[in-house]
């Protein structure tokens, strides 16, 4: 029993192992491997098309690998519906923001709480005093998260009407707010200016050390990644080209000509 | 760009209201529990009881509310769970002598159960396709109602008498100022309900559906399990209602329960404004009333009036009594600074 919780502690987090995606006839990703352990921030780059935000839909169960396997904490995820990926630690952000337009601030980030909360709709309908309680003890708890991402001041505005960096920042709290292990953050600095794009490194920084979750970052902007991560994969045309640390990826031949033949790089 | 990654926020199908607006303040609350409770002590008892069927449509429009509202689903089938509701109360009252308010939660769980089921295939289609399914249980229902294979109960197309309570406790009030009161009593414990489920956790997991389904199943949310719920909860309410309209009208037949009904009810909603729960009896106020008023501005062309109406108003607020209800709030806020 102790020698697996060891194995267990010493396996990575994550584990994604061969996973090839096809469309049609498009090879969205091809073989691609690699580890996540606790604590790391990884970085994910690649030029658009790489298949990046296709290996977040398979760690989100949105798309179904066509082959290979997906393990968190040494277990198989494919068996799980979408709605259960929350549970098990794995949370996430969307590249073009997905929040829930018509609820304010609190409610988006409340819903965030849904996995980790519990209750049926007739004692929702009747709202005994426990009812009362597990709500406010949420509402404190996603308080607290809103002081720590400067949103307590939105906290009653519907989203629908807010800027973009602040969407994006509402989304972050909604995926703090289920506590992940994981979180997978797909390019967080898209629509940010220069300014904004540091600050949130500092954040993403800030978010694994205080609460040791680990982060899966996806991002075209090369600065950011090469300041903040501690691991680099390279993907392109959904085949994994390099990895190692953010010096040894920014060297490697392939990776540079991949960018340079990219105009969006 | 696919579907997924097109998940921009982007303006949902059913224009709704922000969470925290679902429902009235306190104080005007109050105001209108009082009013209500005083009504019966000034009016006659034919208006009472065309405000008891005020009341009974407003919990049908609530329960389409849930649905509509709630978790963005559309239904056009809402006369069959009346139905069902009301004959399930009819049943139990003359066939098997069951207290008249014992038959009311019967009602709503079966209702519940049929909606919940209905709702199963239902979750494959969405928007245009499931309004056309429900449609189409909507106008199987009267046929079903008829069959000769039910008929020893449902008493096929003559329908069933009800008797109509008493007032219990030797109360000094006639039977129809009794049913108002009964009716007014479960309607607002449904409104209170209804209030209470969208503002917790299950009420916002449906939101979060009809605002966004992908981001609401990364969230943890069984998309499928509170659609469902949502057309289980819409359809058992729309039964309570059923079973009291049953007992109001005194009488069951297949049809009092056609697609004309369903569409009143969608009618009602859109007037009381979609997701607004105090809408409901707006709309409701709509559906009961404005047909009389047409039918004495011209007898022959009631129908032709009714609809002239309805679409001034339409016209002049879109989002139906709940944008007259934000304007007045805007106004009251201004003069009190
Ligand atoms: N749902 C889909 N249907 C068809 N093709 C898709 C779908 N999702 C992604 N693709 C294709 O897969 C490839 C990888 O896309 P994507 O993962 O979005 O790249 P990235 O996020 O790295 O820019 C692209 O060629 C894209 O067109
Ligand atoms: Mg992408």
């Amino acid at each position: 029993m102790q020698q697996t919780d060891v194995a267990r502690a010493k396996a990575p987090l994550l584990a994604v192992r061969d996973v090839s995606v096809v469309f049609g006839g498009i090879v969205a990703l091809n073989g691609v491997s690699f580890d996540m352990h606790r604590g790391q921030i990884l970085g994910l780059i690649g030029p658009n098309g790489a298949g990046k935000t296709t290996l977040f839909n398979c760690l989100s169960r949105l798309y179904q690998p066509s082959k290979g396997d997906i393990l968190m904490e040494g277990d198989s995820i494919l068996a799980r519906p979408a709605h259960r990926i929350a549970e098990i630690g794995i949370g996430r952000t969307f590249q073009n923001v997905a929040l829930f337009p018509n609820l304010s601030v609190l409610d988006n980030v409340r819903v965030g709480t849904h996995s980790r909360t519990r209750s049926n709709f007739i004692t929702d309908s009747i709202r005994p005093p426990w009812v009362g309680r597990a709500e406010a003890a949420t509402t404190k708890r996603v308080d607290d998260i809103l002081g720590y991402l400067d949103l307590r001041e939105v906290a009653h505005v519907p989203v629908a009407g807010l800027p973009f960096g602040t969407q994006k920042r509402v989304e972050l709290a909604r995926a703090l707010a289920a506590e992940p292990k994981i979180l997978l953050l797909d390019e967080p600095a898209g629509g940010l200016n220069h300014e904004e794009v540091y600050g949130l490194g500092d954040l993403i920084r800030k978010i694994r050390d205080d609460r040791g979750i680990t982060v899966l970052l996806v991002e075209h902007h090369m600065g950011l990644v090469m300041s903040i991560a501690d691991h680099v994969v390279a993907l392109n045309f959904g085949r994994k080209l390099a990895e190692g640390t953010p010096a040894q990826v920014q060297s490697d031949p392939d990776v540079i000509k991949a960018y340079l033949g990219s105009k969006d790089a | 760009m696919s579907a997924l990654q097109d998940s921009v926020t982007r303006a949902p199908a059913v224009a709704a209201v922000p969470k925290g607006n679902i429902a009235l303040g306190y104080l005007t609350s109050t105001m209108v529990v009082i009013l209500l409770f005083a009504v019966p002590l000034f009016a006659k008892n034919f208006v009472i009881f065309q405000m008891t069927i005020w009341l009974i449509y407003a919990i049908a429009i609530l329960a389409l509310n849930i649905l509509t509202g709630g978790s963005g689903q559309f239904s056009l089938g809402q006369s069959a769970f009346y139905a069902l509701g009301a004959y399930t109360s009819a049943i139990l009252m003359e066939h098997f002598g069951v207290n008249y308010v014992l038959t009311l939660p019967v009602a709503g769980a079966l209702c519940f159960a049929f909606g919940f089921l209905f709702g199963l295939p239902a979750l494959r289609l969405s928007g245009i396709y499931l309004a056309l399914a429900t449609f189409a249980l909507a106008t199987a229902m009267p046929q079903i109602l008829k069959l000769g294979v039910f008929e020893h109960w449902t008493g096929g197309v003559q329908g069933l008498v009800v008797t109509k309570p008493d007032a219990p406790f030797g109360l000094p009030i006639s039977q129809d100022v009794w049913l108002y009161y009964f009716t007014l009593v479960i309607s607002i414990v449904i409104y209170v309900f209804a209030v209470n489920l969208l503002k917790s956790r299950t009420g916002r997991a449906m939101m979060a559906i009809r605002d966004n389904e992908i981001a609401a199943s990364a969230m943890g949310v069984n998309v499928s399990l509170y659609k469902t719920l949502a057309f289980g909860i819409s359809a058992g309410t729309t039964g309570v209602a059923g079973g009291l309209g049953a007992i109001a009208v005194q009488f069951v037949a297949p049809d009092g329960y056609t697609i004309q009904l369903a569409i009143a009810l969608f009618l009602g909603m859109v007037v009381g404004g979609v997701g607004w729960l105090p809408g409901s009896l707006v709309g409701s106020a709509f559906i009961v009333f404005v047909p009389n008023l047409a039918e004495e501005v011209s007898k022959g062309l009631s129908g032709a009036v009714f609809g002239a109406i309805l679409i001034v108003v339409i016209f002049l607020v879109p989002h139906g009594s709940r944008q007259v209800a934000y304007k007045i709030q805007d106004i009251v806020r201004k003069i009190r600074k």
